[in-house]
């Protein structure tokens, strides 16, 4: 099992998650995350004629554990689909995972993901 | 048909019958209804001892009692048009300060209204209007007699009234339309400082202070001008003008207003945050600008009550000369802020500048606006549209006052502004007799200059009188209770510590990161 987090544009969101429908990567977890980057040179406010920094950057944090057997296909997909040529499309992190479980059925390892086969 | 139903149609007849009667009883009535309303107000209205044929004197009388009647609903509409400006000065003062301190922004604008009432009621209205003499349109009852003057160079110097405290022995329909008016008036110079001393004034230490400005410190100022006072006879004695001439209150309320502004929050320091080390600003922004704008705009929707409800007479037909002028000088502070601002200044049409030069040129605009014509209104607007922006930010970065919503700039500094723009461009066509000198309201630019001088000496006096009681009533405020919240206090947001309620429940905010670092 691998965790995939890919930190990408809010703008490519839409992209990359009907792409990985179309993989059936049908089950995941997203949340917006602010952060300090490169992309931050016009990032002003100017309030009441005083110049403000605001220079932090939104983008959408996708979390995926998927079985090792579809971890090619989910980063490939991420890569293309994720992907402007600009500076700030972002990134993909895989890291293992140990062990697994739902719950419900109190299934463990493999079967307990979302993602068949 | 059972018994109680029997009951119930019994009832109901008899109410329609007595309904029938109480509208056909009446001496005047038409049978057919009145779709284009050509037969309501006749002959048969006005009140006589012999209804329809009403007598010469009968007839006159109910004209003159008509006109009061006009003056007095202009007045207290009017009036109540200026109340709804608190509603304005809370959004715009809320709008641009922080969400942590919403609640206190709030509240203060909320509570100046009812501790100020109450001030006003106990002596402010007394010490303001007690000497005014009679109230030509509202009536003309003469109660209100008593200047408390000295003699000095053989003139007397009216300094405060004495007649009407706690509107004891003073229970005529003129002097309570009057009270009701001028005690709006009085709110509107009480909430200008609780914006530039918003998110970081003690409530305790603000409602003590409500209590001064509304007992002593507007009212004195504003009885020199307004209720009789050395100011207002400045022309009567000493032949300059018409004395300090005031319309609807650049000085007498917005002046007011912006000066204590300026002393309080001098007093009280600026925001944490506010001030790097080497003295450059930082901004802090508003949590809500949509909310400011909307409070703009009520504000300019009241104000068309604050100007031409000053002639405290519907009959008085310059109210439309008033109201154009208004208008036009609202306009031009805003369009001039917004250009002043897009090409001279951040190359932004920086909203909150825009709606502050709306504001100025409305402060501006209140004093002269009956004795200018349009085109002078026009020019007085759009020096107070560039005025505004240069004063907010001589204010920040240079005297190093924080001011979070620009009040000291928009009421203090278009207030002098406004009263000298009456010296400059009365164009001499209104105010015959204005403060008991013949003749019309004529200004240096029409040839006389010294109104002009009289003007200058009101708002010298002004900034002398209200900034040295503003000092004393801060400074007695800072030894006894203290005027400033804790420093942890500030940080996290004064609306639990001050007020025990957050303005948003539910919703997080990002305390710490709304205050920029020192750097």
């Amino acid at each position: 099992m691998k965790k995939i987090e890919a930190i990408i544009r809010t703008s490519q969101f839409e992209v990359v998650k009907k792409a990985l429908h179309e993989f059936d990567i049908d089950f995941f977890t997203w949340w917006d995350v602010t952060g300090q980057g490169n992309d931050t040179k016009h990032k002003r406010e100017i309030y009441r004629g005083t110049v403000r920094d605001t220079s932090f950057i939104s983008r959408r944090l996708l979390s995926i554990v998927v079985r090792d057997i579809n971890l090619e296909k989910t980063i490939e997909c991420i890569l293309n689909n994720a992907f402007t040529g600009e500076i700030g499309d972002g990134k993909i992190f895989v890291s293992e995972v140990t062990q697994s479980y739902r719950i419900r059925t109190k299934e463990c390892g493999d079967e307990s993901l979302f993602n068949k086969e | 048909m059972n018994d109680m139903s029997h009951k119930i149609l019994t009832i109901i007849t008899g109410i329609l019958l007595m309904l029938g009667i109480a509208l056909c009883g009446e001496a005047h009535a038409y049978t057919k209804p009145d779709p284009a309303g050509l037969q309501a107000g006749a002959t048969v209205d006005i009140t006589a001892a012999k209804a329809g044929a009403p007598t010469a004197t009968e007839i006159t009388d109910q004209i003159g009692k008509n006109k009061i009647a006009i003056n007095m609903v202009w007045t207290l509409v009017a009036g109540f048009l200026v109340m709804f400006m608190q509603v304005g000065f809370a959004m715009v003062e809320t709008g641009l300060t922080r969400a942590k301190n919403a609640t206190h922004t709030m509240s203060m604008n909320m509570m100046i209204y009812g501790i100020g009432i109450l001030g006003f009621l106990l002596c402010g209205f007394g010490i303001m209007f007690g000497g005014v003499g009679p109230l030509g349109t509202l009536g003309g009852f003469e109660g209100l007699n008593q200047e408390f003057s000295i003699n000095l160079f053989g003139h007397s110097i009216g300094l405060f009234g004495t007649r009407g405290v706690m509107l004891n022995g003073v229970y005529d329909v003129g002097v309570f339309s009057l009270f009701l008016f001028e005690m709006v008036f009085m709110d509107t110079a009480a909430t200008i400082p609780t914006g530039a001393l918003a998110e970081r004034w003690k409530f305790s230490a603000f409602a003590i202070y409500g209590i001064f400005i509304s007992t002593i410190i507007y009212p004195v100022y504003g009885n020199w001008v307004w209720g009789g006072g050395w100011l207002s006879t400045l022309g009567k004695d000493f032949g300059l003008g018409h004395g300090h001439v005031d319309f609807a209150g650049s000085s007498v309320v917005h002046m007011t207003g912006g000066v204590l502004a300026l002393v309080g929050a001098t007093i009280l320091g600026p925001r944490i945050g506010k001030y790097n080390k080497d003295g450059s600003p930082n901004a802090i922004p508003g949590h809500n600008i949509p909310m400011a704008v909307i409070g703009a705009l009520i504000l300019a929707f009241g104000w068309f009550g604050f100007n031409p409800g000053s002639t405290l007479a519907g009959t008085d037909l310059r109210i439309g000369i008033v109201a154009v002028n208004t208008m036009v000088a609202s306009a031009a502070g805003a369009v001039a802020a917004m250009l002043y601002m897009w090409f001279f200044k951040t190359k932004k049409p920086d909203p909150t500048m825009m709606m502050n030069g709306l504001l100025a040129g409305l402060v501006a605009i209140t004093a002269p606006s009956a004795f200018v014509n349009v085109q002078s209104a026009a020019l007085i607007g759009l020096v107070a549209g560039v005025l505004v922006i240069e004063a907010t930010f001589f204010i920040e970065r240079v005297l190093k006052v924080d001011d979070p919503v620009g009040a000291v700039a928009v009421h203090g500094v278009n207030g002098a502004w406004g009263c000298l723009a009456l010296g400059l461009f009365a164009d001499g066509t209104y105010g015959d007799g204005w403060n008991g000198v013949k003749g019309t309201v004529t200004g240096l630019f029409y040839g006389n200059a010294s109104q002009f001088y009289a003007e200058v000496i009101g708002v010298v006096m002004n900034f002398i009188f209200v900034g040295l009681i503003g000092f004393i009533v801060f400074k007695l405020i800072d030894i006894t209770i203290g005027n400033r919240v804790l420093p942890e206090e500030e940080l996290e947001g004064i609306d639990i510590s001050e007020m025990g309620v957050e303005a948003y429940c539910g919703i997080k905010l990002d305390k710490n990161s709304e205050t920029p670092l020192s750097r």
